[in-house]
């Protein structure tokens, strides 16, 4: 964003999307709460299906309005989306309209014919999720046989031809050792290795307090992100790291939460950012009369988290630019103050926060549509979703004097 | 890897990108390859659109007010590595 500067007094970009779209740039859609797994850190505590979910008809009708704003691509996930059994119809049917698709998955139902019938479609990106580089550290979070089922997916993608697919992985006390296996594995299959941050949404606030990374692994996973970044895709999602040193990671680095960033939910309620499942970021449902667009465009919360916010106790602190105070979502279900610092402050401002509150009481999550089997002593485990502004800065990269190319990544935060 | 800008030739939007209106610009989509592009600032979305009608990119700079005229130069530059336009 330097050219600007000389050229015209046009507001830096960051600034002008703090304001608000036209329509999101990231826009998560989850396309029902049923899952075959029940990953332990699932954002969106998924396992049985919503008998309210959204039907065909209207999930047509949703990518209908999509195609009309202009919104060039969605990432779609669940649940386990394809577990619909209109999943592919549906996947069709937005390819057709101009809606292009990345879908999350943890891999169940892609078979050789469906890698094949992949490779051959445009416009369809496919994510595979991945908690651990070996079996013992995947399935300890996302339940047994679910490594096996996505080595399985990634060879049927990577024997299909359908190069360039991503690998996400949500990074963990446990896995933050395996980076370097993790850049091995996505190479070994022609994928891309994508990472992001693990919050303490959903489920992911029952085992944040024990799988979240030490700052120690902060320090690491940075130094290593500097190293690798080109490589990897972050879904912008470790900007509070740039507080540790002066060389900003790529991306837009901010919170992107009702600005670029936004969820629709299976049972079509619009949250700010789909690490916030909760009615206090719930916008408005595409059921009501205006659909999305007035969601979006209209919703009181939604200008309220585009109206510019003051540092809080953040303000005076010297990385401020850089790290912005970090992550709604990480802050809200803590039970930290959102004008506050993040809980993984690197500076340690977070864990003094959080010393200072009371964690037996955290804030309720969202609907929660786990298992039931779960207290019974089934394996709690859930693919983890996708996230947002999303994937790749969209500034990643390039010097624009007024234009910015990025790459295929999406993403904010 | 697109062949880089030469502003002695005429250019055009490629025809498999869209462009979204926005407060700062547009958003530029391309369909084909998948990139996202972000014209900041409105006059640079119009010189965008109108570039057919020139003889040449040099042309259509010329008629763009000399503050713009670098940046804009460098913008088109990377929408051209990033095949956002073409020459015709
Ligand atoms: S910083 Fe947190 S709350 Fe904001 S968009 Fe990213 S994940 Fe959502
Ligand atoms: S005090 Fe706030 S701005 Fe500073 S590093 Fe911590 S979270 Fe970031």
């Amino acid at each position: 964003m330097t050219d600007t500067r000389e050229a015209a007094p046009v507001p830096a970009l960051v600034e002008q999307f703090k304001g608000g779209l036209h329509a999101p740039i990231c826009l998560t859609w989850e396309w029902t709460y049923a899952c075959n797994l029940s990953c332990v850190h699932c954002l969106s505590s998924s396992g049985r299906r919503d008998p309210a979910e959204l039907s065909t008809d209207e999930i047509r009708s949703v990518i209908d309005e999509l195609q009309r704003l202009q919104v060039f691509y969605v990432n779609v996930g669940g649940g386990e989306p394809t577990v619909r059994p209109d999943f592919w119809e549906l996947l069709d049917y937005a390819i057709a309209h101009q809606v292009g698709v990345k879908f999350s998955t943890n891999g169940l139902r892609l078979t050789r014919e469906r890698a094949r019938r992949l490779a051959a479609t445009d416009y369809v990106d496919v994510q595979i999720s991945l908690d651990g580089a070996t079996r013992e550290v995947n399935d300890a979070v996302r339940g047994r046989g679910s490594y096996d089922m996505a080595v399985r997916a990634m060879e049927n993608l990577a024997a299909a031809g359908l190069a360039g697919f991503k690998v996400s992985v949500v990074m963990t006390r446990q896995n933050v050792a395996q980076l370097d296996d993790f850049a091995a594995l996505a190479d070994r299959y022609g994928a891309q290795l994508r990472i992001t941050r693990l919050r303490p949404s959903g489920r992911g606030a029952d085992v944040w307090d024990d799988l979240h990374p030490t700052a120690h692994q902060q320090r690491e996973l940075y130094a290593w992100l500097l190293g690798h970044g080109e490589k990897v895709l972050t879904g912008d999602s470790f900007f509070h790291l740039n507080a540790l040193g002066s060389d900003p990671l790529p991306g837009l680095n901010l919170c992107g939460a009702g600005r670029v960033v936004c969820l629709i939910d299976p049972v079509g309620d619009v949250y700010a950012c789909p690490f916030a499942i909760h009615d206090a970021f719930k916008a408005g449902n595409v059921r009501t009369p205006g659909g999305f667009e007035r969601v979006w465009r209209d919703s009181e919360l939604f200008a309220e988290l585009r109206r510019p916010a003051s540092g809080g106790a953040c303000s005076g602190c010297s990385a401020y630019d850089a790290c912005q105070g970090g992550c709604m979502a990480a802050k809200f279900f803590t039970g930290l103050p959102l004008d506050g610092p993040d809980p993984e402050c690197v500076k340690g401002h977070g864990v003094t926060a959080l010393a200072a509150t009371d964690r037996s009481a955290p804030p309720p999550q969202g609907n929660d549509h786990s298992h039931r089997t779960v207290p019974l002593g089934m394996p709690a485990v859930r693919t983890h979703r996708p996230d947002r502004f999303c994937d790749v800065s969209p500034l990643a990269g390039a010097d624009l004097g007024g234009a910015r190319a990025v790459p295929d990544e999406r993403g904010t935060s | 890897m697109p062949a880089p800008l030469d502003p002695a030739r005429p250019y055009r939007l490629s025809p498999g990108v869209a462009l979204r209106p926005e407060p700062f610009g547009a958003l530029a989509y391309h369909f084909g390859n998948r990139r996202l592009s972000f014209l900041k600032a409105p006059e640079l979305v119009h010189l965008v659109v109108e570039l057919d009608q020139y003889a040449s990119v040099h042309q259509a700079l010329a008629g763009v007010s000399e503050r713009h005229r670098d940046a804009f130069r460098r913008a088109l530059a990377t929408l051209a590595a990033a095949d956002m336009i073409i020459p015709q």
